[in-house]
């Protein structure tokens, strides 16, 4: 016990940096890069707004991950808590003081940029469920009061998120909570009982929803019954990843996107963009880069001696994964629309935030896998 | 340890269930990548195509129409470039100073003014307002000196009909306009090519051959956003100019008859009596139809629907008119053909004829005395056609009448508002006003009056027919593929040998019974016109170049009444409308005849005085263009 106190607070920055996942660091930077030139395809082939917007978040955000690493992980994994609860700090205040914007209301000013706290839930729900798992005895994952708990953990921000409204949000957020319960060793059966009660009061929730909800779920069960109207994005963006073919139509030559028939192209539809210009060559590349993104998370998660790094790694990487799946199925046309950014690929800055500090922690949890938690 | 263990079931733990997900995200995976490989690969084509169409966007411009032209390759409708100005509103930086300037320069009204900004309101702003559609040259050379000032202008040439003799064959041709909702839906063609500022045929010939004349559109394809903007241009494909049409018809002796009919009600028809060929016929008064094009003003539309000389209606072919006495060649010829007269037959004249009570007066109050048929028809004596039509009776007349084209249609395929006339007989009589046909009927049939109707056409194909030894001839306007020439014409029908071109029923070409007596109708025709005494005798050409024969006529309005009949008044003492309509119709050179013509002139009094004379002016001009228009009878053949 005490050698690896000793170990752990004795490794040096040059240590540290040898410890980087340089096949993770180059991957997301390649993701980065990419980014910027799709990004710079959506201005129409010209350094706009957005391109130098996007870049500059890179510029800022990539150093700030590599920071977040520089840290212990014992470090964050004793402030989850906190982060946890200063990030639900900024959601009851985004909920009374926030800025509106098309109907709801989720952003705070902060000078130099918008931020969306909810994105940022993201990441501190799973690192709190993590340490909170963590700390929990095997025999207790499954007694009333811990499922209480978590439970109440992963409804506080759910709540607050719904009420902005942004029901994509939460279902990542919900997602990225049950994930951690699911890797705790909650029993099958429980998960099974809920999605069974789930699907039965389906038609209950339906009626609760929003009239621009429910219209989203019957664009997406028959996007042709309005294609000028609520079937229009769903439309333009299977015709234009559609009409990408095997290679694409090549670099800034994506006529859906460039002619505006794409909507909200820099942000939740940019896949299809990138899937036009590129094509399925493209596309599966892609979607390669960030598997390896993934596996890497999931590599770092099994060889972490603690159960929080390896909770963290492996909710984390999920998180990844549906955000991924969630974006792709939508422009897709496999899941109703439903507002979710592609990480790192989509303009947004607190959505890159949040990607970026998760991915600090990882590496964070690499540099220092052989580091035990109380 | 008990906490070191409990720590590593629970890694067991975290590390099962993660594989389990592990599984669970390359199954996702995997179906994400064949939704792609659906789109992408197997469906790439049909979105391919969505894609297209949804970029691709086709302009189509108006199609450029056909020329027609005269016998002799004279362009009689055109097309001319016009000078046009487009205001393209989101170039424009300050549309009221732009407005107050166009004002001012091109003295627009308010009316335009508030049109274009209602315009305005409906278009697109990228889309064109078209300020002005035909600028004149001065107006076009100002606003391209003030260009600099009036930014978001366009000064644009265009191509536009243009009828180049302007009033000269307005009834032949019509005109063309803007087409109403109603033609569009009619007609297929017209609905397929249809943008907006094309013209269409509204009547005449450019009506009726629309299909021909209107040509292609050009496309102009375009490469459009989301928001329908064209971004670039991709590719033009020209369009195809309409057929030309080429028509049988002779400016110059179209001109002629204009001028002849200047400031007149009336009709002249001039036709080739072999081939059917029409050389002129031409509707006074006429009216200029450039007017049309863009839109003809209140105030000119109201002077020319408002001329009491009515020049809205085609007289040579809607204008239904009492023969009068020019139907005397065709009861002459009736009566012969029956067996019911001779050349010997006499009639005495004594200025009037008592039939069961009731007088019919001749119009010479003297009477001719004893008349033969050919004195008869020289003097136009009305006595000694009462005493023919009543021994020939109206059914046998109606027969020989509609032989020769009375009562039918002279060119129904060509023209819409074409008439048919009438020539009664006793069963019309009785379906049509269901009573019995009286005796004195028969007398006034005789000499033209009456139910009988005819249009000027209808009496230049009969005289024609005469004139060619009676042969039905088809009368055509337009040159088709396959014309028939002069020489063969004639050739077959003086041969016996009928011609056929349209393999018509071979026997219907021969009207006439004994071909003798069509020549006792032509030379009482000649004495008419060229012996002394004959009604035409002031207006004859004794050189046998030009000499033609003829008959005159004058048909009553109104009844005259006793009083006015003793009052003998002058044409100028009785009021407009109750003149008599002055006709003509003759044939000529008279050797060897080639064309015949009718002419009538409303309200011009008699025949001999008014329509006769005009004859003989044109006469001349007619066979001085023979030999050209022979020359070019192989010019140009258009197949309809």
């Amino acid at each position: 016990m005490f050698q690896h106190d000793r170990l752990n607070s004795e490794i040096t920055l040059f240590q540290k940096i040898k410890n980087l996942d340089y096949i993770l660091l180059i991957s997301i930077i390649l993701l980065s890069l990419l980014s910027v030139f799709v990004m710079y395809s959506t201005d129409g082939g010209e350094i706009l707004f957005h391109t130098k917007n996007h870049f500059l978040k890179l510029v800022v955000f990539f150093p700030l991950m590599i920071f977040v690493a520089f840290f212990n992980i014992k470090f964050w994994h004793n402030l989850s808590y906190i982060i946890y609860l200063l990030v639900i700090l900024l959601l009851v205040y985004v909920s009374f003081f926030g800025i509106k914007s098309s109907g709801s209301q989720r952003w705070m000013d902060l000078y130099l940029f918008v931020l969306q706290p909810s994105e940022l839930m993201k990441v501190a729900i799973i690192m709190c469920l993590a340490k909170y798992y963590h700390r929990l005895k095997i025999e207790n994952v499954n007694s009333f009061t811990s499922i209480t708990i978590v439970l109440t953990i992963i409804c506080i921000p759910i709540i607050f998120v719904i009420a902005q409204p942004d029901l994509g949000t939460s279902i990542l957020i919900a997602l990225s909570g049950l994930i951690i319960l699911w890797l705790g060793g909650v029993k099958i059966k429980y998960f099974i009982y809920s999605l069974i009660t789930f699907l039965i009061s389906l038609p209950f929730i339906i009626s609760f929803l929003k009239p621009y909800q429910k219209l989203r779920i019957l664009t997406f069960l028959d996007p042709d019954r309005d294609p000028l109207g609520a079937g229009y994005q769903i439309i333009q963006s299977k015709i234009a990843i559609g009409s990408g073919g095997l290679d694409g139509k090549g670099f800034l030559k994506g006529t859906q996107s460039y002619l505006d028939f794409l909507p909200e192209k820099h942000t939740d539809f940019i896949f299809t963009l990138f899937s036009e210009e590129f094509g399925f060559i493209g596309s599966v590349g892609l979607l390669i880069l960030y598997s390896i993104i993934i596996f890497r998370i999931v590599r770092i998660g099994s060889i972490s001696r603690s159960n929080f790094a390896r909770l963290f790694c492996f909710g984390y990487a999920f998180a990844i994964f549906i955000y991924i799946v969630v974006n792709l199925s939508m422009v897709l046309g496999l899941l109703p629309i439903v507002g979710s950014p592609l990480p790192i690929m989509s303009y947004g800055g607190s959505s890159m935030l949040a990607t970026m500090i998760g991915f600090g922690i990882v590496l964070s949890a690499k540099i220092n896998h052989k580091q035990m938690i109380a | 340890m008990i906490k070191s263990n409990s720590g590593i079931r629970k890694t067991d733990v975290i590390n099962r269930r993660m594989f389990i997900i592990g599984a669970a995200k390359i199954v996702v995976f995997v179906g994400i990548i064949a939704r792609l490989f659906s789109l992408q690969i197997n469906e790439n084509k049909k979105y391919l195509t969505l894609s297209d169409k949804n970029r691709i966007r086709e302009w189509k411009l108006p199609p450029t129409r056909g020329n027609i032209v005269d016998y002799f390759g004279n362009v009689i409708a055109g097309n001319l470039k016009v000078y046009q100005l487009h205001i393209i509103p989101e170039q424009v930086e300050n549309f009221n100073y732009l407005l107050v300037r166009l004002k001012n320069l091109l003295n627009l009204s308010e009316k335009k003014i508030s049109r274009i900004n209602k315009l305005k309101a409906e278009l697109k702003p990228w889309d064109s307002i078209i300020v002005s559609e035909n600028l004149s040259w001065s107006q076009f050379v100002k606003i391209n000196n003030y260009l600099y000032d009036l930014v978001g202008v366009k000064p644009v040439m265009t191509i536009s009909r243009n009828y180049p003799f302007n009033d000269v064959y307005t009834h032949v041709l019509g005109y063309v306009s803007q087409p109403n909702e109603q033609e569009i839906l009619d007609n297929q063609i017209i609905q397929e090519r249809f943008v907006p500022g094309m013209k269409i045929g509204k009547l005449g010939l450019e009506k009726r051959l629309e299909n021909h004349l209107i040509g292609t559109n050009a496309i102009q394809r375009y490469e459009v956003n989301a928001y329908g903007k064209r971004i670039n241009q991709l590719e033009h494909q020209k369009g195809q100019q309409g057929s030309k049409i080429r028509l049988t018809v002779d400016t110059e002796i179209q001109k002629a008859c204009g001028e002849l009919l200047n400031e007149k009600a009336g009709s002249i028809s001039v036709m080739d009596i072999y081939t059917g060929d029409i050389i002129a016929m031409y509707s006074s008064p006429s009216y200029d139809p450039n007017l049309f094009l863009f839109g003809i003003s209140q105030d000119e539309w109201q002077l020319i629907r408002n001329n009491p000389l009515k020049p809205l209606i085609n007289k040579t072919i809607s204008g239904l008119y009492s023969p009068g006495s020019t139907i005397k060649p065709i009861v002459a010829l009736s009566a012969l053909e029956n067996k019911v007269i001779d050349t010997k037959f006499k009639v005495k004249c004594t200025g009037k004829m008592e039939l069961y009570g009731q007088t019919f007066h001749c119009w010479k109050e003297k009477g001719h005395g004893w008349v033969s048929l050919k004195n008869a028809m020289k003097q136009s004596c009305d006595t000694y056609f009462y005493e023919v039509a009543r021994l020939l009776g109206v059914d046998r007349l109606n027969i020989t009448a509609e032989k020769f084209g009375l009562g039918k249609k002279v060119l129904g395929e060509y023209f819409d508002t074409e008439k048919r006339g009438l020539f009664p007989n006793t069963k019309w009589k009785k379906n049509n006003i269901g009573k019995g046909w009286v005796l004195g009927e028969t007398l006034i049939t005789g000499i033209g009056q009456g139910y009988i109707q005819s249009t000027p056409l209808q009496l230049c194909l009969m005289t024609a027919q005469i004139a060619n030894g009676g042969y039905a001839i088809k009368p055509k306007i337009i040159v088709d593929s396959n014309p028939v020439s002069y020489e063969d014409a004639k050739q077959s029908m003086e041969s016996g040998l009928l011609f056929d071109s349209n393999s018509d029923s071979l026997l219907d070409k021969k009207l006439f019974l004994d071909k003798k007596n069509i020549k006792i109708v032509q030379e009482a025709m000649f004495s008419s016109t060229n012996e002394r005494f004959g009604t035409s005798y002031k207006s004859r050409i004794d050189d046998p170049k030009y000499q033609f024969a003829g008959k005159t006529g004058t048909a009553q309005v109104k009844r005259i009444s006793k009083r006015e009949r003793e009052l003998d008044l002058e044409l100028e003492q009785i009021p407009y409308k109750d003149r008599d309509h002055a006709l003509y119709v003759a044939y000529g050179p008279y050797v060897k005849p080639r064309y015949a013509l009718s002419i009538i002139v409303e309200h011009g009094g008699s025949g001999s005085k008014a329509a006769a004379p005009i004859a003989k002016k044109l006469f001349k001009l007619i066979i001085d263009r023979h030999d050209l228009r022979n020359e070019q009878s192989n010019f140009e053949r258009i197949t309809i």
